[in-house]
């Protein structure tokens, strides 16, 4: 009897266990969206320019970003260095600006390229901050929720804290803290991370609300095994499909806002080139030197635009009553 | 229900304390004070600086100082460190001067997006759809001054619209009529340029709303009776798509204030925004806090507003 029984149940098992893991679904049914598979390349090559950025203006000055010319001041894009004039240390490679000088006869692709690892890094920090502390007070606050301390609950402080920050006008309250502490890179990144870790931690902490709840968890906990392996290997990787698309998102926004700051003059000081402020002061010059505006405005329109559809790609990829539609 | 609301006003005032405290520290906490704005002002004396910090209550301990800027607020005695005039008349000028663009804005955003996207909805997959949404994360993507100032651009050699300021200077004596005219036509671009942003977002939620509804069992079952197929979009799927809007609306309340900064800056629009980064420029700590204040009310408010829309809007919600 029991052994027919096993019988009965095994290919039954087969079909309801998932054959993959969750990432590797999710890379699947992310695969069939095209624009998101554009965003993805788009981001790949980022990543690419980035990193050359780095190495070529950074490890080996190939192309410097600080390097002033006042002979070859507002050149166009493709433009011919004047040689003969400059000294051979100032030089662009091949002789060519390629994508043009700005008001200081520096290259732009140099300083572009500079900006482009740190528009990202400030974007990758800024969220790293937001997603630890999310996951931290969302997972908290799912796990340990019902915990009672006096009248109040452990979930119900934190959610409560959640609101309070949800109630300041972000963007208000950034341009404050920016403009009031003494301007640095570090500082933008940690106070765009500060304020946006309020959705992270609801999605979270949901997430860890249902698992909770869920057969695994159940039987891990039943099991004996220890909170901490409980949390980290069984509910964690399980939570963690949602932030995916906060922080792809978030880093667009990110982006943005860094961009936006600089416009206001609280961005990124120099001799650090961001995307935003070189956008920022190329605005003073856009009718003499359009490419000054054009160039970066429009890196960082593909740039964001990339992140926000791969993040909603995943959105989409996530969503099971989206699944069967498509 | 009336537990509820005092319930839930309890609770708001108690984070509203929270949030005023908070905030009161992150400004005061954090290094630059209104006497060292203008540090090589020969004309700064020593004495002065002394006299000035005593003056804003300076170098009273933090706590005392959260309680003066408490009671000059509730007595409406607070006044600006920078210009020594009252703060809330202040604000509530600049406030007049943002009403306009707030509404236009408003008003642009919910006419548009939910035509936009209604249509996207039900026409998923087609090119409309897909185009639209490609324009929606431009739209998103695209940093906000960048794009105001290529349709400044182009849109002021096109059509010869103004774009500084609210009023044609030199217009002051025309007739009333003119004056007003000549208002509408200054609040075009910037409300316009404010508002888009807005209908990307809002008309891609309104999208995916609706294919959420248009799945139900009631909406076939009117299908299925016969009912004429705009009747089932718009008054058996429409109406159901509408009832999260309500949260929308309540959320966006607080855009007032810390949205509108950029857009009031490109346009030198004097509004609430560009009162708050002068302020912020001028360390001018009373107008900061209490423009951070208001828009926490506002927000409390807005959300208090939507649970209770909500309750009576959807006869399956019923709060306690």
């Amino acid at each position: 009897m029991a052994i027919s029984n096993v019988a009965e149940s095994r290919p039954q098992q087969a079909l309801d266990a998932p054959s993959e893991g969750p990432l590797r679904e999710l890379w699947k049914s992310l695969k069939r969206d095209r624009l998101a598979m554009t965003g993805l390349v788009v981001l790949f090559l980022l990543m690419i320019a980035a990193l050359a950025g780095k190495a070529l203006t950074e490890w080996s000055q190939i192309l410097d970003p600080a390097t002033v010319r006042l002979t070859d001041k507002f050149r166009p894009p493709m433009a011919r260095a004047a040689a003969e004039d400059l000294p051979v240390a100032s030089r662009p490679p091949l002789g060519r600006y390629w994508l043009g000088t700005d008001e200081l006869g520096r290259d732009v692709l140099a300083r572009m390229l500079q900006g482009s690892f740190v528009s990202l890094s400030i974007g990758f920090i800024a969220v790293g901050i937001s997603i630890i502390i999310g996951i931290t007070l969302g997972g908290v606050a799912g796990f340990y929720g019902d915990l009672k301390w006096g009248p109040v609950s452990v979930d119900g402080l934190l959610m409560r804290f959640t609101d309070v920050m949800l109630c300041f006008p972000t963007f208000f309250l950034i341009l404050t803290v920016v403009a009031l502490l003494p301007p640095s890179i570090y500082n933008i990144m940690i106070v765009i991370g500060l304020t946006s870790w309020m959705g992270t931690a609801r999605f979270v902490r949901a997430e860890f609300f249902s698992l909770k709840e869920q057969d695994f968890v159940v039987a891990a906990k039943a099991l004996g095994l220890p909170e901490r392996r409980v949390i980290f290997r069984h509910m964690m990787p399980n939570a963690l499909a949602p932030v995916l698309v906060s922080a792809s998102i978030g880093v667009a926004s990110a982006i943005l806002t860094e961009s936006a700051l600089s416009f206001l003059g609280f961005g990124v000081q120099p001799p650090y080139a961001t995307w935003g402020n070189i956008l920022s002061d190329g605005k003073d010059f856009i009718f003499d030197a359009p490419w000054l505006f054009f160039i970066p405005g429009l890196s960082i329109l593909v740039v964001v635009l990339a992140f926000n559809l791969v993040g909603e790609g995943l959105r989409e990829a996530l969503d099971p009553r989206l699944r069967g539609l498509r | 229900m009336l537990a509820f609301l005092t319930r839930s006003l309890a609770q708001r005032l108690l984070l509203l304390v929270i949030i005023s405290i908070l905030a009161h520290s992150v400004v005061h906490l954090a290094p630059g004070e209104p006497s060292q704005v203008d540090p090589s002002n020969p004309r700064m004396k020593p004495e002065d600086i002394a006299r000035i910090r005593a003056a804003f209550h300076l170098d009273e301990p933090l706590h005392l100082q959260y309680v003066y800027w408490m009671r000059d607020l509730f007595t409406g005695e607070l006044k600006s460190f920078k210009d020594n005039q009252p703060v809330l008349p202040k604000i509530w000028r600049r406030f007049l001067n943002s009403l306009p663009l707030f509404l236009c804005a408003t008003l642009i955003v919910w006419s548009l997006s939910f035509p936009t996207g209604i249509q996207a909805a039900l026409r998923r997959g087609s090119i409309y759809d897909r185009s639209t949404t490609f324009l929606a994360y431009a739209l998103i993507s695209i940093p906000g001054f960048f794009l105001s100032y290529l349709v400044i651009l182009w849109i002021v050699d096109t059509f010869n619209v103004p774009v500084i300021g609210m009023r044609t200077f030199g217009m002051e004596s025309a007739e009333t009529s003119y004056r007003w005219m000549d208002r509408v036509w200054h609040l075009v671009t910037p409300s316009l340029m404010s508002a888009i942003g807005g209908i990307a977002v809002l008309s891609r939620y309104v999208r995916s709303q609706m294919l959420e509804v248009i799945g139900h069992d009631y909406v076939r079952t009117a299908r299925a009776k016969g009912v004429v197929e705009d009747q089932v979009i718009y008054s058996h799927a429409l109406r159901n798509a509408l009832l999260p809007f309500i949260t929308m609306f309540g959320l966006m309340l607080p855009g007032f204030i810390g949205g509108s900064v950029i857009f009031e800056q490109i346009f030198a629009w004097p509004g609430l925004g560009r009162l708050g980064y002068e302020a912020i420029l001028a360390r001018d700590f009373p107008v900061i806090l209490t423009l951070n204040f208001i828009a926490a009310v506002l927000t409390l408010a807005g959300t208090l507003l939507s649970d209770v829309l909500y309750s009576a809007v959807d006869p399956r919600i019923r709060l306690q």
